[in-house]
């Protein structure tokens, strides 16, 4: 079947099975490999993804699911050579180890800081609940998403 | 690779579009909402329909409301919604309880009230919920409506009264005065699913119990719908010699098989514990 995504502000159409799981078609289809698959089991959230603004694990959406909808990944928050501040932030808090966890943790602190521009340390928590990181870095993830309200705070108008 | 075996996909475009779609393709026919349970199985190929029938654009099942003496719960409400929702926590404050530990954010995006409900999964938080909440769901199919208990709609594991043809459109929670109500759960990290959980709801009237509702999770093949404990409450005044007693008979009448999650002594001791618990809290809540 024929769907029309659009994919990090892009219209893009494909001829996809309906099985086909969203991740599988950001990753092959669409070519975008900087969604993580993982545990195929919506436990991880390393292929979190926003749909329509919301994270949602792409793994249990299917492609077809998405059809008519807004898809941002992690390639789209980079803009002109420009880091997104929760990407920064990581940066600058190291909050990542082996990288496997970080583009669902990126779009799940992206979707979290639409939504609530100045979260406490808990919202920041609960937010995360659904991703693991398995080099144990929570910590610092808390802190990275952290420093990246601030840092678009004090940038009053950054995106 | 977790992989869905072939399915047909299509979208409905109204309520109604989604029934004629039932009917049309049959007992291998289902409906997607949410999909966080439907997904999974079908990954593990426990489950493998034909055919898919997408209500995600159908706005109109997606909404809370208070209307004709009780608050109206469309069955796409998102779990997210139904944790944000203040008229829900005001009337029914076991709903937030739940959905605040009801796998995570990003899951609660996506799954739905209909879409669990249906699931059946004797492990899952709302069956239990919309059990001691007395809730009644309304079941759409071509000839009408018919509105069922959460008693009858339990019909086994993974089994509802929902028949071939048909759609949940609405969870209804009827509004008494005196309310209040709770859900405790425990679970072995964020987001997993219960050990075990208990829901309980209460109505008092010049200091007696006038009705209660009590239900579990996770402790048997199906919701355990605690009749003999409500049997016990109702009509009198609370008290905590009343609450272990409900305690007691919850660690007996549950069935809960020994797993990775604990033992069944365990088990029978922690739905005693959260049992009297959520009554503890429900009555605090009815009284404030």
């Amino acid at each position: 079947m024929n769907i029309t995504i659009t994919l990090n502000g892009e219209q893009v159409t494909h001829d996809v099975e309906p099985r086909r799981l969203l991740v599988h078609y950001i990753r092959e289809d669409a070519g975008l490999t900087g969604t993580h698959w993982g545990c195929d089991t919506s436990n991880c959230g390393a292929c979190v993804v926003l749909m329509d603004g919301q994270p949602v694990k792409s793994c249990t959406v299917l492609a077809a699911m998405a059809e008519g909808h807004e898809i941002r990944t992690v390639e789209s928050l980079e803009q002109d050579g420009r880091l997104d501040p929760v990407q920064e932030g990581f940066y600058e808090k190291h909050a990542l180890q082996c990288g496997f966890c970080t583009p669902g943790m990126l779009m799940t602190a992206r979707g979290l800081l639409d939504e609530n521009p100045n979260p406490t340390e808990h919202e920041i928590r609960t937010a995360i609940s659904g991703g693991i990181c398995r080099c144990t870095g929570y910590k610092n993830i808390v802190a990275a998403i952290r420093w990246a309200a601030e840092q678009q705070e004090t940038a009053h108008g950054h995106r | 690779m977790q992989t869905p075996a072939p399915f047909d996909y299509e979208r409905a475009t109204s309520v109604e579009g989604a029934i004629e779609a039932l009917e049309r393709l049959g007992a291998e026919a289902r409906i997607i909402a949410g999909g966080h349970s439907l997904l999974p199985m079908m990954k593990l190929r426990l489950a493998s329909p034909e055919h898919l029938i997408d209500i995600n654009d159908l706005a109109e099942l997606s909404y809370i409301r208070e209307e004709e003496g009780m608050i109206k719960v469309g069955a796409l409400t998102r779990h997210v919604d139904l944790l944000k929702s203040d008229l829900l926590a005001r009337h029914f404050p076991l709903f937030r309880d739940a959905e605040e530990v009801i796998a995570d954010p990003v899951v609660r995006n996506r799954g739905t009230i209909g879409g669990s409900l249906c699931q059946a999964d004797a492990a899952e938080d709302l069956s239990a919920v919309c059990s001691a909440a007395k809730a009644f769901v309304v079941i759409r199919g071509r000839d009408g409506e018919r509105v069922v208990s959460m008693e009858d709609f339990h019909v086994g594991p993974y089994t509802t009264a929902v028949g071939a043809g048909e759609l949940l459109t609405e969870v209804r929670l009827p509004l008494f005065p005196g309310a209040g109500s709770a859900h405790e759960k425990v679970e072995r990290r964020a987001g997993d699913w219960a050990i075990a959980a208990a829901s309980a709801a209460v109505w008092l009237e010049s200091g007696t119990i006038s009705q209660v509702g009590i239900a579990l999770s996770a402790v048997g093949l199906t919701t355990i719908h605690l009749t003999r404990a409500e049997e016990l409450l109702r009509g009198k005044p609370p008290s905590e010699e009343l609450f272990a007693q409900a305690r007691e008979i919850a660690a007996e009448d549950c069935a809960p098989m020994a797993d990775g999650r604990g033992p069944v002594d365990y088990k029978r001791h922690l739905a005693g514990v959260l049992t009297q618990r959520a009554l503890r809290r429900a009555t605090e809540r009815a009284l404030s």
